[in-house]
């Protein structure tokens, strides 16, 4: 099973490397991937260097370019590609289509893997992107049950990625228009979900209140810990049919992080290739900590199956790095639905 | 250009839901899609039942297209898929990939549904040699975008073939989760939800701790909060769109598609919307904004 970590910098990328990742996964800095923030990823510079870095250590590097090309502006999106391939990259994750089609044409010996953003949750989907375009492995939305990825894993050829810990996306991913429906940008379209330039901070009378593009997400109480307004993690009310008192509540999703440490056996019994851990955007410090972790565990599974167990100064450290602070099985468990 | 009915986004009672498509065979549409798009569970109408009602009502003068599934992940709603696929006369709206793939292995012409990321013309080439016939734009986005596909489509010689459907009125459909929001406003488990969106039939509204009304809750799909409505854009619309959808969300839809015919007629009278209205989205600025 490869352990695959985030780097949205070179010195993150080299903490991952050092800290135990088999493969670690950038995105170039441009709308031609999935979080494409101010002061993050990698320009052609900083990618040659941190490519050579993990050759150096025989590890893999994987280039997310996961966003839906734009008519007309395709050539962004066929141009990553095309550098993916002259660094040598062990891997592109792509999302749109046209972008699929080019690279499967143009290099046929370029390992594709579905990215998360194109939503392929079922078989019949794996086999148009397999039968398509060659893909080799699929990363799976976060919406499916541990039921149901094992199901996957017996129906399907392809190798399979989850996700295994970060900050949490409870819709399928890539059919969210939540965050362009506030602000105008959604994650397809410009790689960003509520977008740091729309977010404002305001103390008021009544707490301190966190905004998308002037929409109320949040409002804080002095002892409250505030979090970053992720538009579907704020508090709403619902409109009630017969007349009760509306209730003020996490209408979509509380503030949590997914951590699946305690399905890691499940994982391996259900042969899932890889487990990616989220967080490009997050800091050296937290790639270090959420690496060490997980290459821990994993290590501990190979070397005896029998007696794995989940050490509690790992959930210690993971819920120290966590949204809320907390974390959970997500839609991994079906309780969580 | 030609106007839809498009699926029912919302879960009604049986008798509701044929009352209405009996009284929608009369109304202005040229197109009505019909089947379960959101939840499997829903089972009011089974697959078989929207098969019927499709059968029934085609060759009555207006096009019917059975919809699918926008997310797929048990066997089982493969199956039903499988089933609708197989229908033997009518055109399937695919709302997933794995809708495509099973529709183009059986050569049945299919619509692009609007839960299926086709931004560029490089996919709608792809999707028509499969046998697409009409791309349903995702609703996030606008007038502008759709030009640009379409001209890029026009010198790849293909705009001749797939018409462009654009989500012109009803509350967007946003997003898609494994969680269902109606069966957690109810505090109730998803796997004990006792479908209970059937309570809701317009969804229900949420709003900020301002009093904004930012969503609709219905089951696994989150909706914009405020009405899209392009009554307003129809001339914006002439030359790009063949055909503008109305989402179904009362008896009042029908009237709406009264509105909209007479607009494409060439009514010049503005319609003033209320402020639970927008078109953001056609004018590549937030889908929630109301412009003009």
């Amino acid at each position: 099973m490869e352990l695959l970590c985030p780097a949205g910098s070179l010195p993150a990328l080299k903490t991952a490397i050092d800290c135990g990742a088999d493969a670690v996964y950038v995105g170039l800095k441009d709308d031609t991937n999935a979080r494409h923030f101010a002061g993050l990823n990698f320009n052609d510079k900083k990618l040659a260097k941190g490519a050579q870095y993990i050759r150096d250590h025989n590890k893999h590097l994987h280039v997310a370019i996961n966003t839906f090309a734009h008519p007309g502006e395709e050539k962004r999106w066929f141009n990553a590609v095309d550098k993916c391939v002259d660094l040598g990259a062990n891997a592109a994750i792509i999302a749109d289509i046209a972008t699929l089609d080019y690279a499967a044409n143009k290099y046929p010996d370029l390992e594709l893997h579905l990215s998360v953003q194109a939503s392929a949750t079922n078989t019949a989907a794996i086999d148009f992107y397999q039968q398509n375009f060659n893909v080799k492995r699929v990363v799976l939305p976060r919406v499916l049950s541990l039921h149901q990825v094992k199901q996957l894993a017996r129906n399907t050829s392809i190798d399979l990625e989850v996700f295994a810990f970060g900050s949490l996306c409870i819709m399928a991913e890539g059919r969210c228009y939540l965050s362009s429906y506030f602000t105008g940008e959604s994650p397809n379209t410009v790689g960003a979900c509520s977008p740091a330039k729309y977010v404002r901070w305001q103390e008021t009378e009544k707490g301190l209140e966190s905004r998308l593009n002037d929409i109320l997400i949040d409002r804080y109480q002095a002892d409250e810990k505030a979090g970053y307004p992720t538009l579907c993690k704020g508090k709403f009310t619902v409109d009630s049919i017969d007349n009760e008192e509306k209730i003020l509540y996490h209408a979509l999703e509380e503030p949590t992080s997914l951590n699946t440490l305690s399905i890691l056996p499940e994982l391996f019994m259900a042969n899932v290739k890889s487990v990616k851990i989220e967080g490009r955007q997050r800091s050296p410090a937290y790639v270090e900590q959420i690496t060490k972790v997980w290459r821990a565990a994993i290590d501990n599974y190979k070397q005896s199956p029998a007696d794995y167990k989940v050490e509690a100064d790992w959930n210690a450290v993971l819920a120290n790095v966590s949204e809320g602070s907390q974390t959970t099985l997500g839609a991994y468990h079906r309780d969580w639905q | 250009m030609k106007l839809s009915l498009g699926p029912l986004l919302y879960y009604w009672p049986k008798q509701t839901t044929e009352d209405f498509y009996q009284q929608a065979m009369s109304s202005d549409a040229d197109i009505i899609y019909l089947g379960e798009t959101v939840c499997s569970k829903r089972r009011e109408l089974k697959a078989r039942d929207w098969i019927n009602l499709a059968k029934e009502l085609n060759h009555q003068g207006k096009e019917i297209v059975l919809s699918s599934m926008a997310l797929l992940e048990a066997p089982s709603e493969i199956k039903v898929l499988k089933q609708l696929c197989e229908n033997g006369e009518m055109s399937v709206e695919a709302n997933d990939i794995g809708g495509i793939q099973l529709l183009s292995e059986k050569k049945v012409p299919f619509v692009c549904g609007p839960a299926i990321n086709c931004y560029n013309a490089h996919t709608l080439k792809l999707f028509v040699n499969k046998g697409m016939h009409r791309w349903v734009m995702p609703v996030e986005l606008s007038r502008d975008w759709l030009q640009k596909a379409l001209t890029d489509a026009e010198k790849m010689g293909i705009r001749g073939q797939f018409e462009v459907e654009v989500f012109a009125h009803g509350h967007l459909p946003l997003a898609y989760s494994a969680r269902c929001f109606t069966a957690r406003s109810e505090n109730k488990a998803k796997d004990d939800c006792e479908l209970c969106c059937i309570k809701y039939p317009q969804g229900r509204a949420t709003s900020t701790q301002e009093g904004q009304q930012v969503f609709v809750l219905n089951g696994i799909q989150t909706q914009s909060g405020y009405c899209y409505n392009l009554l307003n854009d129809i001339e914006s619309m002439r030359g790009l769109v063949d055909v503008a959808r109305v989402s179904p969300s009362s008896i009042d839809s029908l009237t709406t598609l009264q509105q909209f015919k007479q607009r494409i007629l060439g009514a010049e009278q503005y319609v003033k919307h209320n402020n639970l209205q927008c078109n953001g989205y056609w004018h590549q600025i937030a889908g929630l904004s109301l412009q003009g």
